[in-house]
């Protein structure tokens, strides 16, 4: 004990510091448990995508409660009835209910026991959540449309002997003096001659710009339950797409028997009453796609839910602005929400994009019944926007 | 920290020793309170990582957060002994806890559980742990934390399930089955060939024993040395687990009175240590009365009982009646099982307000009939079988697959099939082989998991 630092004359504070004062180990083990939950929440994505409350509007961070994680030891079954032994003033025949969890002081910690009862709040970034699903699904990444683009940048280009000051290339200078200085008489320092500029020219970048249309069905039969599906969904598909291209634009439609073009938070509050005219809205996005985007420099994506309960009178109507949007659009996707019942695409709208894609069209169908599905329609569409034809 | 509760070390340990407690010298450190709180969580300074030590760690930060326990010592028994003191405490609490610290080693050098575990073990158990831990580290280094922590998991799972009956090196099971005796050459052997060649002239192989030759409850010992296909480096970690648990059972089953005894001699040291200031004397006797408090100042009753007040008014009670004579000897040859069952009169019992209950699952608890040793087993049932229900290895197949069996008879009730089903495949990724582990269900009949 008379090696103790601290009470010592004449020793730095730092070789008076004992390890124990430079490491935890128990902050150590405790990152590994973190890192196994970390595991643990990515192995089971479907369910914590599925949860539509995780997402946290405005910030790129998913909140995921979870459990602390157990070390399992064989234990007996909990019984019906427990005995124990207590102390205090208590009689034969007393009954109480249980008061919280005592402990003597001093007592030390009996670690392991009810241990149950803490919930963590992890924060996952979204984007991590994206390249797990990514790595999850196994899926090649997107392909952007690489389409004749009006958009240019500079970019390196070449030497010239004259240019600014900035863009002296040294190294390349430097080698222009040695070649010289092999030629018998050649003056030894650098003479204009061997100074090299690098060169900058325009060129054309291709397109990587997006544009996703969410469109959404807000007649009166679809209830607040198939919206907030319907977002969980919308969701994860611009996460997806977000991580393709640097620029994402979101336009959001929403229609019943008219359409509108809303902001993102108050396209989720919308309700409608009234019929579904499904061509409403795909014709509101082709006035969009027509006043705003140029699908030659876009990417263009169109996503639609609804219940699919589309207006018998206005199948022709809809297959033609279908056909109009779809050949400008990499990829056209529509879920189908119909909480309750599953009718498995087999209404107006699900035969409208059945029709789409035997076309050879770029486009998909997913039944969306529950939030366990979302994973599935994620799934679904991405695996199916990859594999399908690049667009005209 | 201060510097002056070590003045009053030699004083507290010569009185001490004047009162007739001999202990191995002791060695004392002031540790700052993060890492006291990890030796608590650890069990021990220096020793393995593992993630569910992690856990602990952060259930102990809650805890502290919440004011619910202080930790003011943690003791190694050992030649020397090892005792490391919150760098947090005032001077009177040191003072008190020097000299509770001096009970724990006179109960650890003499309490016969402790010297048959230390001799087995070793005197340094505090710098053997350290030693397995930089092994560890060093397997670690060569074959990947994550398969390291695939043995970890099997074998801290099964940290409980050893055997402290038998040495804590053990030969092999014998390979055959015994020779089979040589048959007396009389007349009637003689008669007896002659009606049937066969059956006389067999001359039996030997025959190789079944593995285990009888139930084994050292599930550690069995997988270390048995397991069909484990690398060696692998049964090096199940086997300092088992030394480990050798360490901590008497610690786990004398708890009672270890911590009582302690109590009861800092309560005594301090009464007779007249070298000790006036003021820290009143903080002193303060501090040992939060201690040894049974229940929680604003409660009413308690449904745990605080162990060192048990044991503190269970020592008071001997020492007054026996004299400190019988309650040495008690001290030296008992556990806490023995403890209890001989030394928890009616009267005490009674006079402490000891209670027994039955707790529904849905929370209301109803105080039983004041019945002696029902309350004696009420004390000890967590202790059984180090705390773990009683399951053994029946036997190995020729395959490889591992029969475990639970004793539900002993334990009265079925295992949590959930948590076993865990256990088991823990067990099963060092195991290699399948498992079988058989125990009741709810209704009482007999039930098998296995694993894969």
């Amino acid at each position: 004990m008379e090696e103790e630092g601290g009470n010592r004359g004449g020793q730095s504070p730092l070789s008076a510091a004992k390890w124990y004062e430079l490491f935890s180990r128990g902050a150590r083990d405790w990152l590994r448990h973190d890192e196994k939950v970390r595991e643990a929440v990515r192995a089971n994505l479907p369910e914590i995508i599925a949860g539509g409350e995780v997402i946290n509007d405005g910030a790129r961070t998913v909140r995921v409660p979870v459990r602390m994680l157990e070390h399992y030891h064989f234990r007996l079954r909990r019984p019906e009835e427990r005995q124990g032994a207590g102390q205090g003033k208590a009689k034969p025949g007393d009954v109480f209910s249980d008061p919280s969890q005592q402990q003597g002081p001093g007592e030390k910690g009996a670690g392991g026991r009810d241990e149950g009862e803490v919930q963590l709040l992890l924060e996952f970034k979204v984007d991590d959540i994206v390249d797990w699903l990514w790595e999850e699904m196994q899926l090649p990444n997107l392909k952007a449309r690489v389409g004749p683009s009006e958009e240019t940048d500079w970019t390196r280009e070449g030497w010239d002997r004259r240019g600014a000051r900035s863009r002296l290339d040294r190294r390349r200078s430097f080698k222009e003096l040695v070649k010289r200085r092999g030629a018998p008489g050649a003056t030894p320092t650098f003479t204009d001659e061997d100074l090299r500029f690098r060169q900058l020219a325009r060129r054309k970048q291709p397109a990587i710009h997006a544009v996703v249309f969410f469109m959404l069905d807000v007649s009166g039969s679809m209830s607040d339950r198939d919206r907030k599906l319907a977002k969980t969904f919308f969701f994860w598909v611009v996460q997806g797409l977000r991580r393709e291209y640097r620029s994402l634009e979101t336009v959001f439609v929403a229609h019943t028997t008219e359409a509108w073009e809303f902001n993102e938070p108050e396209f989720f509050q919308v309700s409608g009453t009234g019929g579904t005219v499904a061509s409403t809205g795909l014709l509101k996005v082709r006035e969009i796609i027509d006043a705003r985007y140029n699908p030659g420099r876009c990417n263009l994506y169109l996503f639609y839910a609804s219940d699919g309960d589309n207006s018998v009178s206005d199948a022709a109507e809809a297959r033609a602005a279908l056909a109009s949007v779809a050949a400008d659009t990499c990829f056209t996707g529509y879920v189908e929400v119909s909480s309750g019942l599953s009718r498995q695409l087999a209404t107006e709208t699900g035969k409208l994009f059945a029709e789409l894609s035997g076309a050879g069209c770029a486009a998909g169908s997913y039944a969306l019944n529950d939030f366990d599905d979302v994973w599935g329609a994620v799934r679904h569409f991405f695996s199916a926007e990859s594999q399908a034809p690049e667009g005209p | 920290m201060s510097a002056d509760w070590r003045d009053y070390v030699r004083r507290i340990e010569e009185l001490a020793q004047r009162s007739g407690l001999a202990f191995h010298p002791v060695d004392f450190e002031a540790v700052p309170d993060s890492f006291m709180m990890e030796i608590a969580v650890y069990g021990l300074p220096v020793r393995m990582p593992h993630w569910s030590f992690g856990v602990r760690y952060i259930y102990q930060l809650i805890q502290r957060r919440m004011g619910h326990s202080r930790l003011f010592e943690v003791v190694f028994p050992g030649n020397p002994g090892h005792a490391y003191l919150a760098a947090s405490n005032g001077l009177a609490e040191n003072i008190l806890v020097t000299a509770h610290v001096l009970g724990h080693a006179d109960f650890s050098r003499n309490n016969l559980l402790f010297r048959r575990c230390q001799e087995q073990v070793s005197e340094h158990i505090v710098e053997h742990a350290a030693n397995h831990a930089r092994q560890i580290q060093q397997i670690i280094e060569t074959h990947g934390a994550q398969r390291v922590e695939t043995v970890l998991d099997a074998a801290l799972a099964l940290e409980q399930h050893i055997d402290i009956d038998q040495p804590l090196r053990r030969e092999r099971y014998p390979e055959y089955l015994e020779e089979p005796k040589v048959l007396a050459d009389d007349s009637f052997r003689k008669r007896f060939a002659a009606l049937d060649p066969v059956a006389a002239g067999t001359v039996e192989a030997k025959k190789r024993a079944p593995v285990p030759p009888h139930p084994e409850r050292d599930l550690l010992w069995l997988v270390a040395n048995y397991a069909p296909e484990m690398e060696s480096w692998e049964r090096d970690i199940f086997l300092a687990v088992r030394e480990e648990s050798f360490y901590f059972y008497p610690v786990f089953a004398t708890q009672i009175m270890n911590e009582g005894w302690a109590s009861y001699w800092h309560a005594r040291l301090l009464r007779e240590a007249d070298f000790i200031p006036q003021q820290s004397y009143v903080d002193a006797v303060k501090c040992h009365s939060d201690v040894v408090r049974p229940i929680a100042a604003d409660a009413q009753v308690s449904l745990a009982i605080n162990p060192y007040h048990l044991g503190f008014s269970m020592w008071e009670k001997i020492v007054e009646r026996d004299g400190l004579e019988a309650a040495r000897h008690i001290m030296e040859q008992d556990d806490d099982f023995a403890f209890v069952r001989n030394h928890l009169t009616r009267e005490l019992a009674d006079e402490l307000g000891l209670f027994r209950y039955s707790a529904r699952s849905d929370g209301q608890i109803k105080v039983l009939e004041p019945e002696l040793t029902a309350l004696h087993e009420a004390v000890l049932s967590p202790k059984y079988n180090f705390g773990a229900p009683v399951v053994s290895a029946q036997h190995v197949r020729t395959d490889g697959t591992l029969e475990l069996v639970h004793d539900s008879g002993t334990d009265g009730r079925g295992l949590d099939l959930e948590r076993s089903r865990k256990v088991l495949d823990y067990l099963q990724r060092v195991w290699r082989r399948p498992l079988v582990l058989t125990t009741v269900n709810q209704a009482g009949s007999t039930l098998e998991l296995t694993a894969p």
